[in-house]
């Protein structure tokens, strides 16, 4: 353990611990544009600048380690003096168009810009210009708003492993792009979107769809079995976007699907009650075509419902909605039918990882115990 | 076999841009023409050597005589066969081409050290390096010395980095011994890349064994077993003749498994670096041999501790490395008595601007710049006065003419507002604006800029646009405040050292023109008649014969004028090329 004096208050923190792990243990606001907490050190906005007893420069608290007796000072007006040129100066190469930028509100250079009250900029001269024209499916990429925090890059590579981003050019002309400029084809993840703090990186399905006054409803992914919190952006009754709270059990990560993935829940296509199947009486007088085994009723592209054109059973075959009751029934009925006329291992069961383990433990135990199979497993494997 | 007549053909790039191959091979195909007696062609040998300095009069040809040197400058092939004759065979020298006092007084003044076996041995033979007692200290240094011992002659010579920053290199290596790793590294950084510097390309392309030598030196006393040099890829032929150095060293053992029969094992290998001027830094250097953008990475580890791929990392600049054999061999107290208290050696330099002799030097640390410029270098060129010696490269300053008796050593450069650097130096006189060349500089570091840091990315660019404000004639009061408060904030709180000294160059031309400065914002006047909008053609009427020169060559129509009769510019029309300036035989024509 490392003792330092932060301020003039003590605090102890664990050995390799960086100045600003100290700073932030004892709640002391220390401006930062390009540091995570999970992603390695980087340094590079020069906001963090603390003063060290004994040291003539300023030094990056977030790439400094605290060492037993450091006196450290977190602000003092020199300090302030140089953040504000700092921020003057990446302002000074920022598009001013706040009003209309889908972050306003939840952008931490304009809450820095607040905060110091950045009303004239002493600084002018030449912006960067991007022609806007990556046609990825999920990801707006405004290179002009880019500060170059480097946070996508380093989320890219160090959480998702993907790599599919990095630093390109050098001098005021430095961005951020993938290989060759090309148009943005990843996983699409979405967590270069979560960690930008401007807004050169939203979501695509979110332009305009409202900044702020949105209701937020924390639940769990609907996906797969891990289980992600997630929170979900309510505008009059519509999920108008989705991210993950940093102290979750998911650390804030989400994938493509629990970011992007969430336009069922409006669709009109969508399920909400059973549906049974009906098909004329005599089955033998309707000739069926192309089906030994029949092929899956459900169409591609999300649309989740029955499609007329891939409707492959037989073509006089409908469904009928009916009440939770109405279906165990028939589904007791049916299983039982079938396991008298075929014997038990006609039938088979198949699990999902979104259960619980006690769900799919008694799932599996109602295949074997009353049902009499061995013919269970689910996509996460028994 | 001996052979008493040796010619000398320099083959540095500087040589080789100036033909020396053609002559090389001239020299070559002479000797063993027909014509001349065998028994005289065995007795003579035409060899390359590197880089001997003096670019300026290249292509330097010696031709040793029974020990008696005579050296001839700007040798073309075609005269190749006048020498032959008259010199070598007849044995009179061909007067009017030997070199004169200047070549003299350039050298005379200099202490050759690490360029002692440039222009004199071989570059690409191993034999020629071992027989100037070449790998003699290697060999020492793995079979009879241990790790400690040779960190301690090094930290007695103190030699320090001579790459710019000077921190103590046997220090450094006491550090890289200290850490206990299963892998450890040693790194040459060859990546100059000032402009205008050419130091460690020489000492690579004249003596690669050398730099070799002091880096199997290096692993034994740091005990690594890998080694890489960094070469930037535009030093084709650096790359070249270290390669074939370090195949001739895995062919007599010298380098791979067992080196000298000593057990120790060292493996070295290039690395090329693609151009970016940040990779001369150490961290981005590493990051770029792990595959990655070259990048500075915050300096949470010293190298020594975790450098490249997170191991124990020693990394020395190429005239470091090349320090070392000498250092080993001589020992460590004639090396200190060569520099000054706080810095033993001698430090290599690239002369260049307005003086008379341009190019390659060595000079023990503690000269004077004044014995640098003028003696050395001869004096300004063409009579002008001095103005400002500008060190250090782009991360350097200037240095004007009251501080001229300076030591050339890294604390009292750091004084006079500049650095020591890599050793770029470049003479300005009378005719050079400070305004414009601190411009100059600050372009080239802002491009190069990586981009990682705010002050540096955005900050240099913002300077930059200040300085072109104000050598357009846009200036206005407050702009030097504010470029001294940038200036100052970005030395602060940039990330790498490419941004700390990045305004180097403006704060000290700032600090010691500032006049120049001032008469560019308040009277829209260049005083050196440099920046192009602030300066006006006239025409002396007295003076102008009315040959009409002028008006023949001005592109913009400009000039008017009855024949034999006074013209006249219209600078409306005038684009300020220079052009009439240049034509006129009378010096009629002025630029103010």
């Amino acid at each position: 353990m490392v003792t330092l004096k932060i301020d003039g208050q003590k605090v102890t923190v664990r050995k390799l611990s960086t100045i600003l792990d100290a700073v932030r243990k004892l709640d002391i606001p220390i401006p930062t544009l390009c540091h995570h907490p999970e992603l390695s050190p980087f340094g590079g906005c020069r906001l963090c600048l603390v003063e060290i007893n004994g040291s003539p420069k300023p030094v990056a608290s977030c790439t400094t380690f605290a060492r037993n007796g450091m006196d450290v000072t977190t602000t003092s007006p020199r300090l302030e003096k140089l953040r504000k040129t700092t921020l003057e100066l990446i302002l000074s190469d920022h598009p001013k168009d706040c009003m209309v930028c889908e972050r306003a509100g939840d952008c931490k250079l304009q809450e820095l810009a607040y905060f110091y009250g950045i009303r004239e900029n002493r600084f002018g001269g030449e912006q960067r210009v991007y022609e806007k024209k990556d046609n990825n499916p999920f990801i707006a990429r405004d290179m002009e708003k880019c500060i170059l925090c480097g946070q996508c890059v380093r989320i890219c590579d160090e959480i998702q492993g993907v790599g599919a981003i990095d630093f390109a050019y050098r001098g005021l002309r430095t961005k951020i792009c993938p290989p060759f400029e090309n148009d943005l084809n990843c996983e699409f993840c979405g967590q270069c979107v979560a960690v930008c703090p401007t807004g050169a990186l939203t979501g695509k399905m979110w332009d305009q769809k409202g900044r702020q006054n949105f209701k937020e409803v924390d639940t769990v992914c609907p996906y797969c079995g891990c289980g992600c919190n997630i929170t979900l952006h309510i505008w009059r009754n519509e999920v108008r976007r989705v991210s993950s709270k940093e102290e979750t059990l998911n650390e804030g990560w989400l994938c493509a699907k629990g970011r992007f993935g969430y336009g069922f829940i409006h669709s009109p296509d969508r399920l909400k009650k059973p549906l049974i199947r009906t098909a004329p009486k005599d089955i033998s007088a309707f000739p069926i075509h192309q089906t030994n085994p029949p092929l899956p009723p459900f169409t591609k592209g999300g649309r989740g419902g029955i499609h007329p054109s891939s409707f492959s059973l037989h073509p006089l075959s409908s469904f009928k909605e009916v009440s939770w009751d109405e279906a165990f029934d028939y589904i007791a009925n049916r299983l039982k039918q079938i396991k008298e006329n075929y014997g038990p291992d006609a039938i088979g069961g198949l699990s999902s990882a979104r259960c619980t383990s006690e769900e799919n433990y008694l799932f599996q135990k109602f295949f074997r115990a009353v049902i009499g199979t061995n013919n269970i497993d689910h996509c996460a494997r028994y | 076999m001996d052979k008493d007549i040796l010619i000398k053909v320099c083959t540095g790039t500087g040589g080789v841009a100036s033909g020396s191959k053609e002559v090389l091979e001239t020299f070559k195909g002479t000797i063993s023409s027909a014509g001349i007696a065998a028994s005289f062609s065995e007795r003579c040998s035409a060899q390359r050597v590197g880089c001997r300095g003096f670019c300026a009069q290249d292509v330097l040809v010696d031709v040793i005589i029974n020990g008696e040197k005579t050296t001839y400058k700007h040798v073309k092939p075609d005269m190749v066969g006048k020498i032959f004759t008259e010199h070598i065979l007849n044995g009179t020298p061909v007067a009017e081409w030997i070199v004169d006092k200047d070549y003299h007084t350039f050298h005379q003044k200099q202490t050759k050290v690490v360029l002692s076996h440039c222009g004199e041995i071989d570059p690409e033979d191993i034999h020629a390096y071992r027989a100037v007692d070449g790998y003699k200290a290697a060999k020492m240094a793995l079979t009879s010395m241990s790790s400690q011992e040779i960190v301690n002659i090094v930290k007695n010579s103190n030699l320090r980095g001579r790459g710019g920053a000077g921190f103590p290199t046997g220090l450094k290596w006491e550090l890289g011994l200290r850490i206990a790793s299963d892998i450890k590294y040693v790194i040459c950084n060859g990546d100059e890349g000032d402009p205008g510097a050419f130091m460690d390309r020489s000492v690579m392309e004249g003596d690669p064994h050398a730099v070799i030598e002091g880096m199997i030196i290096c692993a034994k006393a740091t005990e690594s077993h890998h080694g890489y040099i960094y070469v930037r890829a535009e030093y084709p032929l650096a790359v070249k003749r270290l390669q074939m150095a370090i195949e001739q060293c895995y062919e007599a053992g010298f380098l791979g498994k067992n080196t000298f029969g000593s057990g120790f094992d060292f493996d070295l290998k290039i690395f090329q670096g693609a151009g970016a001027f940040v990779c001369g830094e150490a961290t981005a250097l590493m990051r770029s041999i792990e595959g990655k953008r070259g990048m500075p990475t915050p300096k949470l580890w010293r190298s020594a501790e975790k450098g490249l791929w997170d191991r124990p990392t020693v990394l020395n600049n190429v005239e470091t490395f090349a320090n070392i054999p000498r250092i080993i061999l001589r020992g460590a107290d004639w090396f200190m008595r060569l520099g000054t208290e706080r810095s033993g050696g001698t430090k290599v330099i690239s002369l260049s601007g307005k003086v008379k002799n341009t190019g390659l030097i060595e000079v023990p640390l503690g000269v004077t710049l004044r014995e640098i410029v003028y003696e050395i270098g001869g004096g300004i060129e063409g009579g002008k006065s001095f103005k400002a010696l500008q060190t250090g490269g782009p991360s350097g300053g200037c240095i004007p003419e009251e501080l001229l008796d300076t030591e050339v050593d890294y604390e009292s450069l750091a004084l006079a507002g500049s650095i020591m650097g890599s050793g770029g130096m470049v003479v300005l006189d009378e005719t050079s604006c400070m305004v414009n060349t601190a411009k100059f500089f600050l372009e080239f570091t802002q491009s190069e800029s990586c981009g990682k840091c705010t002050p540096c990315r955005i900050g240099t660019k913002r300077m930059l646009e200040i300085l072109e404000r104000i050598t357009t004639g846009r200036g206005k009061e407050g702009d030097l405040e504010l470029l001294e408060e940038l200036g100052h904030y970005i030395r602060a709180t940039s990330l790498c050292g490419l941004g700390m000294t990045a305004p180097n160059p403006v704060l000290s031309t700032l600090r010691y023109f500032r006049d120049e400065y001032e008469q560019h914002i308040r009277n829209k006047k260049c005083p050196a008649a440099v920046c192009r909008d602030l300066i006006t053609y006239s025409i002396l009427e007295a003076v102008c014969t009315g040959c009409g020169a002028c008006k023949r060559v001005c592109p913009a129509d400009a000039i008017r004028g009855v024949r034999k009769k006074p013209h006249r510019i219209n600078t409306e029309l005038c684009v300020k090329c220079g052009t009439c300036f240049d034509a006129c035989k009378f010096k009629a024509i002025t630029k103010v």
